[in-house]
């Protein structure tokens, strides 16, 4: 794009003395040779310049005058706009500009170099914090449920419905395909090995109770996760990052009524019937792989619905509705709680995601516990 | 010569819906060219049709005489690398530091030295007023300065035509002065073409040489010419009255 004939630039410090002259010469581009500089950087500001042999010059010219007349700053120590004499009129007109304004002495905000001590002490006071956050936007729901129930929580009906159909019908193919891959492997799995001692129809109890118990409603609440927790806090994060959170405060809308306690009543409301549905779809997948290991469908069904008691299918939806609960939880938590930038919203997200699979596993550990020592 | 840029029975439209019909303008060399018109006239639109972020529903925009929208989007570089936009809300990229804003076109398109990029954008910063804010994220900057930055990044490849979207509105008075001044040097110092979406009539009298006015009214372009002979001259009396902010002017010819 240029022609190969630029002259070098260069720059030379002369202490005459008096005082410091700055001779500029060639041609000063981006895309020109670098800079050589002659002379060591004084340590006060040139007070004259020579700009005779200069050539054309872009802002690589002013930003290194600049960057020179900056490092001394803190040595200068007078008001005084340092002299300017010598260089080109448009030059002088944008240097004068930029040194207009005084840096801003604050150093950066983020920075901190502490010892590893004060490092660690800082992962365990934020960590202690979000627990807090976590316990305090628990008791927040709690009380948002609370005005529910006395009909003071105020709330677009319209939005919650929405809800209900964005974490309820919309989320209907992805937990179809899951649920029915999973009844697929376990009966493929399950029916190979059973097949070695003949008991290839105990396939549906096998399929039937991992399913109900806890394949259903744990792959649902993953499913969910992604989802819909994800969506929550993008959502959430998006409209704190647009002062929407706060326009609603200035109207008398509590952020938490209107926001919150819909996406958390409509996700622990459709969680248990899309386990259902999940449970209903994995044994399907399961008398398909059995119909083609020669077991008839009714003699499947049957033999699933005399595997499965009351008590087992409860298990799984009562789990769903914990696990909607967290996941809807965590989702709108880290969106409530993100910075007001789209990174931040970003990095909301991931964090929703994370803690509701995390909660979801911790739970789902919990339940296995308690149903064992209670012995169902 | 050609003209630096020139729209030809320009229309732009949303489906169905015509925003303006044959814009005709030129824009010189050197110029200061401003856009104005009443809210939602389509003064933001033309200027994402300008840089070929929109396409045109008819006619053309040429640069240097060069068909802009005739050329296949993805051969624009040529003709977008002399560009540099600032959006109305400045559109920093928020998980970069201001230093690093302005040094990511500077490292794509220039191959320097970190201390030279780093310098350059000190640099460009310091022009906006933003000195010593170069570490800060465009998070923990005010509205102001976000705008300020939004400039400094526009200016990051010394671009031939600089398209600022409502560079003054949201800034101090004093902040806006500088701001003029900046425009004003940038032309003098560069020989940058600058256009500008504007509202704020004190920027416009003082640094305009020539301007455009959409009439919302007509969907047409209401006038052309220096603002200061528009206030007085002009004979769309819309213009008169968005130029002299709403008082009924004094005299017509």
């Amino acid at each position: 794009m240029t022609a190969p004939s630029h002259r070098p630039p260069t720059a030379v410090w002369q202490n005459d003395g008096e005082g410091v002259s700055l001779t500029l010469t060639g041609d000063w581009l981006r895309e020109g040779p670098a800079v050589t500089a002659a002379g060591t950087a004084p340590d006060r500001a040139p007070s004259s310049y020579h700009a005779e042999a200069l050539g054309c010059h872009d802002s690589t010219l002013p930003a290194f005058i600049l960057a020179h007349l900056r490092t001394l700053k803190p040595t200068l120590g007078s008001q005084e706009p340092p002299p300017l004499d010598g260089l080109p009129d448009n030059l002088r007109g944008l240097l004068k500009l930029a040194l207009a304004v005084p840096e801003e002495g604050s150093p950066h905000p983020d920075e901190s170099h502490g010892s590893k001590l004060e490092i660690l002490g800082n992962i365990t006071l934020s960590f202690w914090h979000s627990c807090i956050a976590l316990v305090n936007f628990m008791g927040q729901t709690v009380l948002s449920l609370g005005r529910l129930f006395k009909g003071r929580a105020r709330f677009r009906r319209s939005d919650f419905w929405m809800t209900v159909q964005q974490c309820g019908v919309e989320a209907l193919p992805i937990v179809s395909l899951i649920s029915f891959l999973i009844g697929l492997i376990l009966a493929f799995v399950g029916g190979v090995q059973l097949a070695h001692f003949g008991a290839s129809l105990y396939v549906a109890d096998l399929v039937g109770i991992s399913m109900v118990r806890e394949m259903g409603v744990v792959m649902t609440a993953i499913i969910m996760s992604g989802r819909t927790g994800a969506a929550f806090a993008a959502h959430i994060g998006s409209m704190k990052a647009n002062e929407e959170i706060d326009a609603l405060r200035t109207f008398g809308f509590d952020p938490f009524d209107f926001l919150v306690l819909p996406r958390i009543l409509a996700l622990v409301l459709m969680m248990p019937l899309l386990t259902v549905y999940a449970d209903l779809v994995g044994i399907l997948g399961g008398m398909l792989v059995g119909a083609s290991a020669g077991i008839p469908p009714v003699l499947y069904w049957a033999e699933t619905v005399a595997s499965l008691t009351l008590t087992t299918a409860s298990l799984g939806v009562m789990k769903s509705v914990f696990f909607g609960a967290v996941i809807a939880i965590s989702g709108c938590m880290q969106g409530m709680q993100a910075g007001n930038s789209s990174a931040a919203v970003g990095q909301a997200t991931t964090r929703a995601v994370v803690t509701a699979i995390t909660m979801v596993v911790i739970l789902d550990s919990a339940f296995a516990a308690i149903f064992t020592l209670m012995d169902i | 010569m050609a003209a630096k840029i020139t729209v030809r029975d320009l229309t732009m439209a949303f489906g169905d819906l015509v925003v303006m019909h044959d814009l005709n303008f030129e824009i010189q060399d050197k110029d200061i060219f401003i856009i104005m018109g009443g809210s939602g006239c389509g003064k933001s639109t033309l200027l994402r049709h300008l840089i070929g972020l929109r396409e045109p529903a008819k006619g053309s925009i040429l640069y240097e005489g060069k068909d802009f929208t005739a050329t296949d989007p993805a051969a624009r570089g040529p003709f977008i690398q002399r560009f540099g936009v600032m959006y109305q809300s400045g559109a920093l990229w928020s998980s970069l530091t201001l230093a690093e804003n302005i040094a990511m076109p500077l490292e794509e398109y220039c191959k320097l030295p970190a201390k030279t990029v780093r310098d350059l954008a000190c640099y460009k910063l310091a022009l906006v007023g933003l000195s010593g804010f170069e570490d800060y994220y465009p998070a923990q900057i005010s509205g102001g300065m976000k705008k300020r930055a939004g400039i400094a990044r526009a200016m990051a490849l010394d671009p031939d035509i600089l398209f600022l979207d409502e560079p003054s509105s949201g800034l101090d008075p004093l902040s806006a002065r500088r701001l003029d001044d900046l425009i004003l040097a940038l032309r003098e110092s560069q020989g940058s073409t600058i256009v500008i979406i504007t509202h704020e009539l004190a920027s416009i009298f003082n640094i305009a040489n020539n301007s455009v006015f959409l009439d919302t009214a007509t969907h047409t372009q209401g006038a052309l010419g220096n603002p200061s002979e528009l206030r007085d001259h002009s004979d769309n009396p819309a213009v008169r009255l968005f130029l002299n902010r709403g008082e009924t002017p004094t005299s017509s010819p």
